[in-house]
């Protein structure tokens, strides 16, 4: 078979638990690929070798009850993984080899999948774009240098080129369901607790979330059952009754109430967009379910809101890089000098800038003109949804306010890089589920995304009114392999 | 609302990252237009409004004070970037 890669992480499965292809075909498959396109920068540590012979010990005694039996799969380099290089996309982790697994990865293995390789992302995944990473930029698959998002950026250019079958990514405000807009492919940001943060490179400990990015909605409601369980470990991990979501997934979504937030139209939002939104909302009426016009009065708030959040736990997480316990270190006239020029030194500009914000927000006598403002203007945007969800049972928007941009179009202007994330970031400041799909393209053929937003906990509906979307959309990508020679 | 120069250093000596005098400008301008779109939450009224914490409305579960980790010493300094049997190894800090 030689469109392996080609294949849905679905198919794959049946076609091994069929025997029609063993680990071995699929890993080198996924190989050969990810090594004809190193120009794609989506790989920051390849695991090739140690992969292969993982699928052929995998062959030799296959247990097909596993619910991922010998897939290859690439993860973003934000989660630790055992005796294997975690970088977070910095200089500071460049050497950084952790001594235990994360939750979610742990999960991954333990139904059988075999890691390809750690996946470029912005640095601590703090950008929008890729291009914070010590790494270097991600080319989008899409087209020659244009962003693949951020920060999941590598994840989500492995997913659309073909590298890997799936992955999954991390999301703070934005970070799987922005690059999956960008590359035409399906990103889910789970509810706040669902999957474990144990193991995972902290940015922002009240908002980071894993979650699946995968081709079709199908795949990532599999990922999704696999990922997300309770653990101990994470303080915040909540102990619910998780569904076997691939199972349980139905295109029928018969009387669902759709909400539709008239502050998602913002100033400025292409027609393109808009156009967009109204052909996803007319394919959720014809799949039988009710579109009601809601307000979330807030929404322009959050934004700014998150400035403030994001960055002072962030500003409170990174103080352990300090050069001592482990990463990188620099040469020190005395211990403040060194930790001083380590931090200096090992992170980079956007990092450095969230630090400061951080450090400022919280310092003595701005705590509650900034700190204490942003979490009662978090509580409201909480009440927005709350108030929203006592008439609809899910709610509708753009992914991103654009199609994918140029590298370099952004990267002089701070603000304008972090108004990328204004549709998503409500969503990790309410702690709610969120999941992008592809919808259309714009008139450049990049594609477009829109974004589903469910109750807390209730990622079996808003993957449903997905899937059922996504039979109607038809959505194909356009990927020519530009970067094969 | 404006961050000077002053402000930056002092930030700078919190946060433990050296900055020079170029880098201190550019942050400054960096951070100004960030905080002037910050600056939009004053519009609101938040004063008899809750602060939210958390968006997981569960209580901390409580665990036996068991050791489960044993015998990790070797792995908890493996990545130091310099060490001495079981010590982190750092410029000298007493005369």
């Amino acid at each position: 078979m030689s469109d392996i890669t080609k294949q849905s992480l679905t198919e794959l499965v049946e076609n091994i638990k069929d025997k029609k292809l063993s680990s071995t075909d699929v890993t080198k498959a996924f190989i050969e690929r990810s090594e004809k396109s190193k120009e794609l920068n989506a790989y920051i540590t390849d695991d090739f070798t140690s992969a292969l012979e993982k699928a052929k010990k995998f062959d030799q005694k296959p247990n097909l009850d596993l619910k991922l039996p010998g897939v290859p799969m690439a993860v973003k380099d934000l989660f630790c993984t055992k005796d294997i290089k975690t970088t977070a996309g910095s200089k500071i982790l460049n050497n950084f080899v952790p001594t235990y697994e994360s939750t979610v990865t742990d999960n991954i293995w333990k139904e059988g999948a075999i890691l390809l390789g750690k996946l470029n992302c912005d640095e601590f995944a703090m950008g929008s774009s890729n291009e914070t990473s010590f790494f270097g930029n991600v080319q989008n698959p899409i087209d020659k240098n244009l962003v693949p998002g951020g920060s999941s950026g590598g994840s989500a250019s492995a997913v659309a080129g073909q590298l890997t079958p799936i992955t999954i990514g991390t999301d703070t405000g934005g970070s799987i369901r922005q690059p999956a807009s960008f590359t035409g492919t399906v990103g889910l940001k789970p509810t706040y607790g669902s999957c474990s943060r144990y193991g995972i490179v902290a940015f922002a400990s009240s908002l980071d979330q894993a979650g699946p990015m995968a081709q079709t909605v199908k795949d990532c409601a599999l990922l999704q059952e696999i990922i997300s369980s309770y653990d101990p470990k994470d303080s915040t991990s909540i102990d619910f009754k998780r569904n076997q979501y691939s199972k349980e997934l139905t295109n029928n979504i018969k009387g669902k109430k759709i909400g539709i937030p008239k502050e998602y139209r913002v100033d400025g939002m292409p027609k393109e967009i808009e156009d967009l939104w109204q052909k996803g909302i007319q394919y959720v009426k014809d799949c039988g379910a009710e579109t009601i016009d809601i307000s979330l009065p807030h929404t322009n708030y959050a934004l700014p809101a998150y400035y403030i959040v994001a960055p002072a736990e962030a500003s409170s997480n990174l103080a352990r890089y300090d050069g001592v316990k482990y990463g990188f270190r620099a040469k020190g006239e005395n211990l403040i000098d060194m930790y001083e020029k380590t931090r200096s030194e090992g992170f980079g500009a956007e990092v450095q800038r969230r630090i400061m914000i951080g450090t400022y927000v919280l310092s003595s006598g701005y705590y509650d003109a900034y700190y204490l403002k942003a979490q009662r203007v978090r509580k409201l945007i909480k009440n927005d949804f709350d108030e929203a969800y006592k008439k609809v049972d899910a709610i509708l928007t753009p992914s991103t306010p654009s199609s994918a941009f140029k590298i370099g179009e952004k990267t002089n202007d701070p603000v304008s890089m972090y108004l990328n994330d204004i549709f998503t970031v409500p969503v990790n400041l309410a702690g709610l589920p969120g999941i992008s799909i592809p919808a259309g393209h714009d008139s450049k053929g990049y594609p477009l995304g829109l974004q589903i937003i469910g109750k807390a906990f209730d990622e079996q509906n808003i993957l449903n009114i997905a899937y059922a979307m996504e039979e109607k959309i038809d959505f194909k990508n356009n990927i020519t392999d530009w970067w094969i020679k | 609302m404006s961050i000077d120069l002053k402000t930056i250093k002092h930030i700078s000596k919190l946060s433990r990252i050296s900055v020079d005098e170029k880098k201190a400008e550019k942050l400054a301008g960096d951070l100004n237009s960030i905080f002037d779109f910050i600056e939009k939450l004053n519009e609101l009224k938040t004063d008899n409004v809750e602060p939210l914490t958390s968006v997981a409305e569960t209580t901390l579960k409580l665990r036996p004070d068991e050791v489960k980790s044993k015998n990790i010493r070797e792995q908890i300094v493996k990545n130091s970037p310099q060490d001495n049997e079981d010590y982190f190894v750092v410029p000298k800090v007493i005369e």
